[in-house]
């Protein structure tokens, strides 16, 4: 007995975990799975009835631009935080005395909760006492910046906040790839005359791909989830202009009392999301196996 | 990397060059301004009174210092019909995030110490299982955790969030603690297992003290991560047992009379402060923590 517990604890101390992961991670998304399949409206009906969930999904108008607000959300939060995360990366690293003070500044917003960020831009971004006013105030009447407030514009307000918080993370591992880049070919690169700026675009920037590709998916991966920010920002208002799946998703489970659909957009939400991570998981275990 | 400013290719003048420093200075400046300001007008809007807020503007200085918002922040806001200020979900916050850290790093420490030296068949699939529970978004479990947490009993109450935080911040606390070990020789369990050393004896004494760094680093990512948690606090809280960040955000969305401002800003400070606070002590673990954490997560 003594021997078989011997032999087992490894198991058995990973049993509990392993329970808890099948249990709560793949249970509960095969149960979220089979409730989106279902007529469930405030409670959940457990009879499967085909797609109809997704269909009243695809034709929610607010769905809708719940949805293409995480691409157009999505995509300039992702290209803007690599650009100059990129280029506050390339700049620290030319000997900056002072860079540790400078990359802690940089970087301080990823500390912060979404819901400060929200906070903070939500005042300073608000048109009557906020940017706005101040601007005029300093003597350009017609100085107008009302994102905010403004249906078409909003989105772009959570845009920036988001870039705000991420983009020094981002710096952080751009600037951590450029010094992992061989410095003997750099310096071979020098000896040969090849200006600086050439040095970058064809050397360092190439051998940083792996890097890369781990922003992007942090970075998708953080848009996809995008919930608080947008909660403390607009509220997915005005309206429901600046809606994202994760906004939706939380008002149909638990102001609307509609778990179908509630279920479906997440179950929409976890394949963009696997999309995404599944060639790039697949790639990495492989490699590491390999 | 080397210092590339001084590259034999540079044949510019030397005041040529210093122009270049000195444009690269003020460029590092300017956006050290852009993610400073934020801050900046949080903490000069939370000095001022409402009547300076009104009349003045973003950027400037309170002319008078005033800590009335502070007081009314900590202690007297509204979150909807209760007027307590955010000190008792401050609370909250921690009564949630103490436990939840210790515990997920202590169950992280002993799973990644299976996984990375007790390899036996499965473990590697348990990891993979592990590591892609990282990665799904939270909204696809928070229904049937709703559940869940009813039938336990613990629908809106502390323990409840606790037992929500321990188990999805497993995944990350395993892989960092994997990561950790994996690269601690074999050799080492081995040899400690002729010598007749058992599983919690060798975790114990062989690589427990080794796991300082990054014990430190899965506490301070854990902790973050608890702490500025906000989809977990508002699906299973209740009005009494909600975290700082949703009392916040009741406070700033609160519609009933006149918007204090510099309420506002003195609460999402006072929300901040502790993350900040680990941040500027323990900033070396934290980019740590981010960057091991996001390459993966």
């Amino acid at each position: 007995m003594t021997k078989w517990l011997e032999e087992n604890t490894p198991k058995l101390v990973l049993a509990p975990s392993f329970v808890a992961v099948l249990i709560f991670v793949y249970g509960f998304i095969a149960w979220t799975a089979w409730v989106s399949l279902t007529r469930s409206r405030l409670l959940p009906k457990y009879e499967i009835d085909g797609f109809i969930q997704y269909d009243r999904l695809f034709s929610s108008p607010r769905w809708d631009t719940a949805f293409s607000n995480l691409f157009v959300f999505g995509f300039l939060f992702i290209v803007i935080a690599m650009v100059l995360g990129l280029i506050l990366a390339i700049l620290l690293d030319q000997n900056i005395r002072t860079e540790g003070a400078i990359r802690t500044i940089y970087l301080y917003p990823m500390a912060l909760s979404m819901i400060v960020t929200g906070t903070a831009w939500k005042w300073i971004l608000n048109p009557g006492l906020g940017l706005e006013a101040t601007v005029r105030g300093w003597g350009f009447e017609n100085f107008t910046f009302d994102w905010l407030v403004n249906p078409d514009m909003a989105i772009y307000t959570v845009v920036i906040a988001a870039i705000w918080q991420s983009s020094g993370f981002v710096m952080a591992l751009f600037l951590a790839g450029l010094r992992s880049v061989d410095t003997e070919i750099i310096r071979a690169a020098q000896v040969d005359g090849i200006p600086t700026w050439r040095v970058y675009t064809a050397i360092i920037i190439p051998a940083m791909a792996p890097i890369f590709l781990s922003a992007f998916i942090v970075l998708s991966h953080l848009a996809i989830k995008s919930f608080d920010l947008v909660i403390a920002l607009t509220g997915g208002g005005p309206g429901y202009a600046t809606d994202l799946p994760a906004t939706y998703m939380y008002a149909m489970a638990f102001s609307r009392g509609d778990i179908g659909q509630a279920a479906s957009s997440a179950m929409i939400m976890m394949l963009v999301v696997f999309a995404i991570i599944v060639p790039y998981l697949y790639s990495e275990l492989r490699s590491k196996d390999g | 990397m080397a210092d590339m400013s001084y590259t034999p290719t540079q044949t510019g003048s030397s005041a040529g060059k210093i122009a270049l420093r000195w444009g690269l200075y003020i460029m590092l400046g300017l956006f050290a301004l852009f993610y400073l300001m934020p801050l900046f007008v949080m903490v000069t809007t939370s000095f001022k009174s409402l009547e300076e807020i009104r009349t003045g503007d973003l950027i400037s200085l309170p002319r008078e210092f005033t800590f009335d918002a502070w007081q009314t922040a900590w202690s007297g806001a509204c979150t909807g019909i209760q007027c307590e200020g955010v000190r008792p979900y401050f609370w909250n916050s921690v009564l949630i995030a103490i436990p939840a850290v210790l515990l997920s790093t202590l169950i992280g420490a002993l799973n990644g110490y299976v996984v990375a030296q007790w390899r036996f068949k499965g473990a590697n699939l348990f990891f993979a299982l592990m590591l892609f529970g990282c990665f799904i978004p939270f909204q696809v479990v928070l229904l049937p955790m709703a559940r869940m947490l009813g039938l336990m009993g613990l629908a809106g109450t502390i323990p409840g969030l606790i037992f929500v935080h321990v188990i999805y911040g497993l995944g990350f606390t395993t892989l960092f603690f994997r990561n950790y070990y994996v690269s601690i020789p074999a050799e080492l369990t081995k040899a400690a297992k002729v010598d007749g050393a058992g599983f919690f004896r060798i975790f114990w004494s062989i690589f427990l003290p080794l796991s300082l760094p990054i014990i430190v680093v899965t506490i301070i990512w854990q902790f973050t991560q608890i702490w500025n948690d906000f989809l977990f606090g508002v699906s299973f809280s209740q009005a009494g047992t909600q975290p700082v960040t949703v009392a916040l955000n009741n406070i700033v969305n609160s519609t009933t009379g006149i918007k204090a401002y510099n309420v506002d800003m003195a609460a999402a400070i006072i929300a901040a402060l502790p993350t900040l606070f680990v941040y500027v002590v323990a900033g070396k673990y934290f980019v740590r923590g981010l960057t091991a954490g996001s390459v993966k997560g």
